[in-house]
């Protein structure tokens, strides 16, 4: 029976990732953009993310201990040193919204012993909970440290009586012992997907968009479809010229060839500008060769404020 | 004029002797029956306290693990991203204490080392017992243990199987048949002695020896049968102890993070598990050798030759060891280089010198005659061995933890809480307590392996 299953599909079982023409006929494949330069780094996006998914505020001890629970955090950077020796000390700190990343070849997806983290048809990395041991492989192996694991039984203790009423009923409240992440909102997701499906058209652009990109005051964080090429996201993948399947993106193609260039000819800011000034779309630890379907845009930084 | 020509020959003998004395050839077979028989017998007092202090180190291990499941393992002060902890460094020590148990009893078996007879029911039994060890920390580490049984393989009505390109589902596959097989192994090993038992026990433990001896006669056909079924199994041990620990090393070798992605960790962690292992049994050697008056058949040259088997595996993980600094150190990736360099200069920088110290530095004690025949001696050294390799372990899981791809998750400051350090000791307790309950219930010489090596080699003489 299952055994049967097992070795008539065992190649089925098997799949390479990332393929190369995996979405060419898919109907959807979900991916963000991240505009770093319009991110004021306000939180919003966390709080929303606690209030769509039901995340457990864990109080100021825990948080201290590193076991806070948040899927997407906001990242403070200052860059090197003292702020008087900082390159640009006026412009203050830099933020970068880190969430899980929903790689096309996820570290996390073939170390699960038991399979709990797969990758869906439309590209997410989806975590099953029911399925889940914790052993926390996933998160030993993921390189942006994104998943987050439940070290107590926070349905006991995080939402006394009567704020459990507040709890979002299309989303699973996790136990203790099983691992979480960003899930780009899957229930949003379903849910549009199987209201389209009863119209018998596919899921529009803006339709669905997760909790973070609806409550970003700054529209920084876009979400969408980029299978379909007429989606906001998919032509700003295109205009940033990011290939999904790509582990080096055009932008550093150009940026290496340029500072090659101009270290040749001796004008390393003159020959910098060509073309490449637009392109600013670059994606979290390519080089690994993760695959992430998360854009973000660089911070514009200029000596004049 | 025959007797001046033997004692020219003893004299030239002696001069070539070693200072301590090996197996007597001429020892009486009853007499060998009778010193390992007196170890099965009323334990001395000392035996207790040793004993109820394991039972008092597990049961405060059994405690920890209990406020743990109960609480979730947010109390050992695991956080991300340091999931893991203790318990993975622990396990792969566990784990790699197993394998030099299987060196002795199948691969010296194999190679006709006789001098492994009188050694290596002990080093057996140890295998098992800390690989059932290794086994309790997958547990107490799994987040939903209840529901461990996720990552065997079986048929079952949901069609579910576990994730075949993990390598946590090839550690559980292994290690069971790793499990299994050395059970086995040692049981089937030690029927000829149990035979003996029986013979010389009377009232309840005749029953228990008579059953567990399953009718064994010593008749021709009985021999000829076990010696093919004990070759054989003890064929299949040596690729299953192989593959365990590479498969252990593939836990991380296979991952991706800087520091675990490195090709050569299946032979350093067999290497490191052989060396751990050795010393291990010297330690158990030496115990064992003063606890039950062994001295006639634990000799000091068989410590000698145990003392150069473990230092040429020392020498062997070193090189491997020094083999993976050099390769990341000018390999092209940044991000292994700053993790090696980390593991040297940051907060375990003490703790990672100690162990090139003690992993390589100190076996170099073994190279010298002098210090490895001194039995009290080799005792501090091989227990620094094993010391050097626990935090050899620890070094491989933590540091990486601590200084991984992302800059934004690097902390210093982790440490091991009480919790975790208390289940450590408990599976320090579980072992010592499994190991004196073995050695009191099964003889921890093989009787009938004495005696094979002693005839051969009076053999050998004519």
């Amino acid at each position: 029976m299952s055994l049967d299953n097992l070795i008539s599909n065992w190649s089925k079982l098997r799949v390479r990732r990332p393929q190369l023409d995996q979405y060419k006929d898919a109907p959807y494949k979900w991916a963000m953009v991240i505009d770093l330069d319009s991110c004021t780094g306000c939180n919003a996006c966390t709080t929303a993310c606690y209030a769509e998914n039901n995340l457990p505020v864990v109080g100021k001890k825990r948080f201290l201990e590193g076991q806070v629970m948040h899927w997407l955090r906001i990242e403070c950077y200052w860059g090197e040193g003292e702020e008087s020796t900082q390159e640009f000390p006026e412009q203050g700190a830099a933020f970068l919204p880190m969430m899980c990343q929903q790689c096309e070849s996820a570290p996390c997806e073939i170390v699960c012993p038991v399979g709990a983290t797969h990758h869906t048809p439309d590209g997410l990395n989806s975590q099953v909970y029911n399925r889940c041991i914790g052993s926390r492989y996933c998160s030993a192996n993921c390189p942006y440290k994104v998943r987050y694991f439940n070290w107590y039984n926070y349905p006991e203790s995080a939402w006394p009586s009567p704020l459990e009423l507040q709890l979002s009923p299309d989303v699973t409240v996790r136990s203790k012992g099983v691992m979480e992440k960003c899930t780009f909102c899957v229930q949003r997701l379903t849910e549009a997907k199987s209201k389209a499906r009863t119209e018998k058209r596919n899921v529009q652009d803006g339709e669905v968009v997760t909790a973070c990109a609806q409550a970003c005051p700054t529209s920084a964080i876009h979400f969408g479809n980029i299978a379909d090429s007429s989606s906001t996201v998919a032509k700003m993948w295109k205009a940033q010229q990011v290939e999904l399947s790509a582990d080096k993106q055009k932008k550093d193609m150009k940026h290496e060839k340029m500072s090659a260039a101009g270290e040749a000819a001796g004008t390393g800011a003159g020959a910098a500008s060509v073309g490449a000034e637009k392109l600013r779309g670059y994606r979290v630890f390519e080089e690994l060769r993760t695959y992430p379907s998360v854009v973000y845009l660089e911070r514009i930084r200029s000596t004049e404020v | 004029m025959s007797t001046v020509v033997e004692e020219l020959d003893s004299i030239g003998e002696r001069r070539f002797e070693p200072k301590g004395k090996d197996i007597n050839e001429d020892i009486a077979w009853a007499k060998i029956n009778t010193d390992v028989l007196r170890s099965l017998e009323r334990p001395r007092p000392i035996f207790w306290v040793i004993f109820l202090s394991a039972v008092a180190r597990f049961g405060v291990g059994v405690a920890c693990e209990v406020y743990q499941y109960k609480t979730g393992l947010g109390v050992a002060e695991l956080r991300n991203p340091h999931v893991w902890g203790l318990y993975i460094s622990t396990f792969i020590f566990w784990i790699g204490m197993s394998h030099s148990g299987t060196l002795l009893s199948a691969i010296l078996h194999i190679m006709h080392a006789d001098w492994r007879k009188p050694i290596y029911r002990f080093a057996e039994a140890m295998t098992t017992f800390s690989l059932m060890t290794a086994g309790l920390f997958v547990l107490v580490h799994l987040g939903r243990v209840w529901q461990f049984y996720y990552v065997v393989a079986y048929p079952n009505e949901r069609w579910t199987w576990p994730n075949f390109s993990s390598p946590l589902v090839w550690d559980a596959t292994a290690i069971g048949s790793y499990l299994t097989t050395s059970v086995i192994f040692l049981y089937f090993g030690m029927i000829p002695d149990l035979a003996i038992c029986r013979d010389s026990a009377t009232g309840f433990r005749r029953t228990f020896y008579r059953l567990l001896s399953v009718g064994w006669q010593g008749t021709d056909r009985q021999w000829a049968n076990f010696r093919i079924t004990y070759l054989t199994i003890a064929c299949l041990l040596i690729p299953l102890a192989v593959s365990v620990h590479s498969i252990v090393a593939t836990d991380f070798a296979v991952s991706q993070q800087p520091g675990w992605h490195t090709t050569s960790f299946p032979p350093y962690f067999v290497a490191g598990a052989l060396y751990s292992g050795c010393a291990a049994i010297i330690t158990l050697f030496i115990i064992l050798r003063h606890t039950f008056r062994f001295e006639e058949y634990m000799t000091i040259p068989i410590l000698e030759k145990l003392c150069k088997l473990t230092f040429a595996i020392s020498m062997v993980w070193t090189y491997l060891n020094l083999i993976e600094y050099a390769s990341t150190w000018y390999g092209t990736d940044v991000y292994a280089k700053q993790a090696l360099i980390y593991r040297a200069t940051g907060t375990y920088k003490y703790w990672w010198w100690a162990m090139n110290f003690l992993g390589s530095v100190v076996p170099f004690a073994l190279a010298l005659r002098v210090l490895r025949t001194h039995v009290p001696t080799m005792m501090v050294v091989s227990l620094l061995l094993n010391l050097g390799m626990w935090i050899e372990r620890f070094m491989i899981v933590t540091p990486t933890f601590a200084h991984g791809y992302y800059p934004w998750t690097w902390s210093d400051v982790w440490w091991p809480n009480w919790i975790q350090i208390g289940i450590v000791a408990g599976s320090f307790g579980w072992f010592t307590l499994l190991f004196m309950l073995f050695c009191k219930i099964f003889p921890s010489v093989s009787m009938y392996e004495v005696k094979e090596m002693v005839y051969h080699r009076i053999r050998a003489r004519k």
